[in-house]
């Protein structure tokens, strides 16, 4: 993978607020997100993190704007991949190959394997150490494996936005740093900018580029000793991180 | 038809398999067995049996609206009546004021008591009986057809969306990212399962019926390692147990739904037995 410095991408969240009856969720949030850039969402529980990623994904109404502009190719439709949290695979027979082939191809995957596909998508999870995966049901994968998989989904092709909503939430230690160093590693080498929900501060302050600190509206915005240090954050979290 | 009656004689040189309703019933059983096992297989996939669960029971209403509409043919009432039903079922749901489970369950409750109350009042509902269990030795010829072109829809259906509803059912936010129409698939299969169930009521019961869309594909999905062995064991299951079913109840002189969803239980267990780990 070639380092390509891009930052001439940005995906611009303009006074985007959230109301839901009477009750304001997200009030005039403004943010930027630039290609090989790791942005990270910060804030406690019920802040409005989730809200905001829904309404990027365009799942709840919103005002305000989201635009998305490009140097390189004039391209003005911004194309997200989304990592939820978890996905609902209990006891289900789905195989790796089945859940990139369904999300990403056109052949019904419940009658046939495409061999041109099956070595494409083997091809990509090779990227991301799991192409060993492909024929193991999901349900079967440990967390970490799981991540890697939903990652390779949501970036088959890569898309210029790539959101996770807490990524590694029930993930032991050393599964979350390779975590990290992979993010870091497709931040670094592809056109693409990325959003992190996370509660993992230590991670926060290792790997990301930009944090951002809400609770309804941006309460603070800057590089992660900014804003870990900041009098915002201790407000919120009760604590500094250093 | 008489060419086609002609090779199951040949095929199966069976004593009963002279009578014309035996082989209707055959034939209805290798349409209606694959149909059930391959549509089943989704629905318990995307958690749905609650769902299908409700639709059936909404033909009681649908049976009770035809008879006071005076329409001859009860299964167009019970079909407008069971689309209608299915995508106001999704659009409350999609509103998430409650849990699926508990919408569906109202949803449920009211069109069977809604049905009961209609028909005590207009219809008689010992009339209606025949419903509630179904007899597969009714289908007619020209009924075989229109279950064979539901057939055929159905596959040009799971060409076109079943990835999308796979994709569905894992979430709902990825697939919308995906640019998947979530509640479109959602009602098309909705309106799928609605005219699936409510056409083959007759022959299958209303009691039963969720049985049969759901046992099979319980079943496989018990020994599957992949989506493709899991509709495959599906459809299978569901034609091995539709057609010992019919078989052995005429042996036995027993009713054919109720043997179907037996052999299908048996089988559940079994591969529960040695399901993948």
């Amino acid at each position: 993978m070639e380092r390509n410095d891009c930052k001439h991408c940005c995906t611009k969240v303009d006074k985007l607020t959230v109301k839901i009856e009477d009750n304001t969720i997200l009030d005039e949030i403004s943010m930027h997100m630039h290609c090989n850039e790791t942005t990270m969402l910060v804030g406690k529980n019920g802040a409005g993190k989730s809200t905001l990623v829904r309404a990027i994904l365009n799942e709840v109404p919103y005002t305000g704007n989201i635009s998305f502009s490009s140097k390189h190719n004039n391209s003005t439709k911004l194309t997200i991949g989304y990592v939820p949290q978890k996905i609902e695979i209990e006891a289900s027979p789905m195989s790796v190959y089945d859940f990139i082939a369904s999300v990403t191809g056109r052949g019904p995957v419940c009658f046939y394997k495409s061999k041109k596909q099956y070595a494409k998508i083997k091809e990509h999870l090779k990227e991301f150490g799991a192409d060993s995966l492909i024929d193991k049901r999901i349900c079967d994968l440990s967390g970490g494996q799981v991540q890697r998989v939903l990652i390779a989904a949501a970036t088959m092709p890569y898309p210029e936005l790539l959101i996770m909503d807490e990524p590694v939430s029930g993930i032991d230690a050393s599964g979350k740093q390779e975590f990290y160093k992979l993010i870091n590693e497709i931040k670094n080498t592809k056109d693409i900018a990325i959003l992190i929900i996370s509660h993992d501060f230590e991670y926060v302050r290792q790997y990301a580029d930009k944090v951002v600190l809400i609770n309804k509206k941006v309460l603070k915005s800057g590089t992660p000793e900014q804003v870990l240090t900041s009098s915002e954050f201790k407000n919120e979290f009760g604590m500094e991180v250093v | 038809m008489e060419l086609i009656y002609n090779i199951i004689e040949f095929i199966l040189p069976l004593e009963f398999m002279e009578y014309d309703f035996m082989k209707n019933a055959l034939l209805a059983i290798f349409i209606i067995s694959p149909l059930f096992g391959l549509v089943g297989s989704m629905i318990v996939n995307n958690k749905m049996s609650f769902f299908s669960d409700a639709l059936g029971h909404s033909a009681l209403t649908g049976i009770a609206i035809g008879a006071i509409l005076g329409i001859s043919n009860y299964s167009l009432s019970m079909v407008i009546f069971a689309v209608i039903f299915a995508i106001l079922l999704n659009y409350i749901k999609n509103k998430k004021t409650a849990s699926t489970d508990t919408i569906i369950s109202v949803f449920s409750s009211v069109s069977i008591a809604l049905g009961l109350v209609l028909l005590s009042k207009y219809g008689g509902i010992n009339k209606y009986s025949q419903y509630l269990v179904g007899d597969i030795l009714s289908v007619t010829a020209s009924e075989i057809l229109m279950l064979l072109i539901m057939l055929i829809i159905t596959l040009l259906i799971w060409c076109k969306l079943s990835n999308e509803l796979i994709t569905i059912s894992t979430d709902v936010s990825l697939a919308r990212a995906k640019g998947i129409k979530v509640q479109v698939i959602e009602n098309v299969f909705g309106v799928l399962i609605a005219v699936l169930v409510m056409l083959t009521i007759k022959w299958v019961g209303i009691l039963l019926i969720n049985a049969l869309l759901i046992l099979p594909a319980a079943a496989a999905r018990n020994i599957s390692g992949n989506m493709r062995e899991y509709t495959i064991y599906s459809i299978l299951f569901s034609l091995v147990a539709g057609f010992t079913g019919l078989i052995l109840s005429y042996i036995f002189a027993v009713a054919t739904g109720p043997t179907i969803v037996v052999i299908s239980g048996i089988m559940y267990a079994v591969t529960f037995v040695f399901r993948k780990k």
